[in-house]
């Protein structure tokens, strides 16, 4: 009887846990978690945040629902790997042996490095303990600041917003998520949260953050204001959680490296979510994923792998969707991706492919604002963003998953004032029709 | 941006008019199905379900909200953040294996 131990309760190793059952109904599974909260919805805290959702809702598992899957929790924090004698210590000084060993650690917030920054308000959006800090400190105080971009940031601004603050949110640059969003998306979500009345500050950054008996009171940036605040909330990137990988002698470059079968550089260790970094055969290089989405896929390939059932994992393309200031919007393919730290996918839209977009807004009126935007290449769509009604991120994503030759509407994309979305979708009528009745398989 | 045209209203109306369509033929020949793929398990669909059917748990199946006592409200598709959800016309005679995490056959377009 093989013997799995998870290190990590998050999608990856949730999937990861349920492949291996799939596959072997006798191993024992244990699944760890540092955390006592242990497997919930990590993006769901936003939401938490806003009080859209109770924390109790965020926990899509029950322990009956483990315990029918036969996995066993254990709440515990791992402190040592040993790859030669198949065993992993734990912060108790208790011992356990595995046959193959899982790391889904995960990713944690990158620290700001600022003087001031262990002050008791200053808090980051990593796990329940955090949405658990900032409510309380909502509760007491008036004034925040968020620093910080991409999706991170602004679920802190909306949910501190929600909770009654008043919220400064400071950006380095000329316009929010400069890496992925084009000018006019951005001014979109910045003219939305102006008025919600978040005050923007442009090209700030913070030089200090001041306090006093401990806790945070104020910001000085480096143009010399002083801007007072009850909270700071940071939101600058994350970072793969590496310390036991890399002290267990396995290759680490910025994520834990998996071969395509998600395995490390050690026989019966694997990885797999936010601490891997997985091939990418579309960019011929290494890549981080910061994705519920595809931490899960990669979970589910690492558990079959694990079990012995040999599947190659190939990462798929960049994909997200979330809520930018109230607006639904998806993110497909070339585009750049979630933080600055690791621009993926730019590597492909070449600038003469970039220069080559069509602009359009599909239409806007006083209820929502859509926005369509695509990426074309020389015959492919390369990438996609959706902004707003989201009838075509479904169509847009296979069709851009499929690399569909899309020679046939091309040219009318690019006429200007296009009609993008009604040629898109007739198109893709057409195209799943053909794709249904030819014989050939799905491409992944 | 485009200019707030006749022209664009009608199509804006004429796709609030599609959705609710979908809508009312899903209360009679279709269900609420996800994609798994867009989905983050908040389980805002769960909790904002007037009946308390657990659709976070369809939606990590990928399978459509079989559930007889479902009265197709909309009301887990319009809180959704993340567009997870929508009304379509599905096949009751498509099987669904047991068993399956959905991933295989929804994941892998």
């Amino acid at each position: 009887m093989n013997v799995y131990v998870i290190i990590g309760s998050g999608a990856a190793g949730v999937s990861a846990a349920q492949a291996i059952r799939q596959q072997d109904s006798a191993g024992r599974i244990w699944l760890l978690s540092e955390e006592r909260a242990g497997y919930y919805s990590r993006p769901g805290l936003a939401y938490v945040l806003t009080g859209e959702l109770p924390e109790r809702s965020l926990f899509p598992f029950s322990e009956s629902d483990f315990r029918r899957l036969g996995v066993q929790l254990l709440h515990a924090r791992v402190v040592r790997i040993d790859p030669a004698w198949h065993r992993i210590t734990l912060a108790d000084g208790k011992t356990l042996a595995y046959d193959r060993l899982l790391i889904a650690t995960g990713a944690a917030a990158r620290r700001a490095s600022l003087p001031g920054e262990d002050l008791d308000g200053v808090v980051k959006l990593d796990n329940l303990a955090d949405a658990r800090r900032i409510l309380k400190l909502c509760r007491r105080g008036r004034r925040a600041v968020v620093v910080g971009g991409g999706i991170t940031a602004l679920e802190l601004v909306e949910g501190l917003l929600a909770r009654g603050m008043s919220v400064a949110y400071l950006l380095r640059g000329d316009r929010y998520w400069h890496n992925v969003l084009d000018e006019t998306e951005s001014h979109i979500v910045e003219h939305r949260l102006t008025e919600e009345g978040v005050r923007l500050y442009y090209r700030t950054e913070i030089a200090e953050i001041l306090g006093s008996r401990g806790h945070v009171t104020a910001i000085r940036t480096q143009d010399g204001r002083t801007l007072p605040c009850d909270l700071l909330a940071v939101a600058v990137g994350v970072q793969p959680r590496l310390e036991l990988a890399s002290a267990a002698g396995l290759h680490v470059e910025r994520g834990v490296r998996v071969d395509e079968f998600m395995q490390t550089s050690q026989p019966d260790i694997f990885a797999a979510g936010d601490v891997a970094e997985v091939f990418d055969p579309l960019n011929g290089r290494y890549v981080l994923h910061t994705l519920w989405g595809q931490a899960r896929q990669e979970g589910h390939a690492a558990g079959l792998n694990m079990a012995g059932v040999s599947t190659p994992y190939c990462s798929g393309i960049a994909f997200n969707v979330t809520r930018l200031a109230g607006l639904t919007t998806t993110l497909i393919g070339a585009l750049g991706r979630g933080d600055d730290v690791d621009l993926v996918g730019v590597a492909r839209g070449d600038s003469e492919t970039w220069r080559q977009l069509p602009d359009a807004i599909a239409a806007e009126n006083h209820f929502e604002i859509n926005r369509l935007r695509l990426l074309l290449g020389e015959t492919t769509l390369l990438g996609a963003v959706v902004v707003g009604d989201q009838t075509l991120s479904q169509p847009l994503q296979r069709l851009i998953a499929a690399n569909a030759d899309i020679t046939p509407i091309r040219q009318r994309l690019l006429q200007p004032g296009a009609r993008l979305g009604d040629l898109i979708v007739s198109f893709y009528e057409h195209w799943m029709k053909e794709y249904a009745q030819s014989a050939a398989p799905r491409p992944t | 941006m485009a200019p707030r045209t006749e022209e664009n209203e009608f199509f804006m109306l004429k796709r609030l008019f599609h959705r609710e369509n979908l809508r009312r033929q899903a209360l009679y020949q279709g269900h609420v199905t996800p994609d798994p793929l867009r989905c983050v398990q908040c389980g805002i669909c769960s909790y904002s379900c007037p009946i308390e059917i657990d659709v976070r748990r369809y939606a990590w199946l990928g399978q459509p909200i079989q559930d007889s006592y479902c009265l197709t409200c909309g009301e887990c598709v319009r809180r959704c953040p993340r567009g997870v959800l929508r009304f379509e016309r599905t096949n009751l005679f498509e099987i669904i294996q047991p068993g399956s995490t959905g991933l295989e056959n929804r994941m892998a377009h």
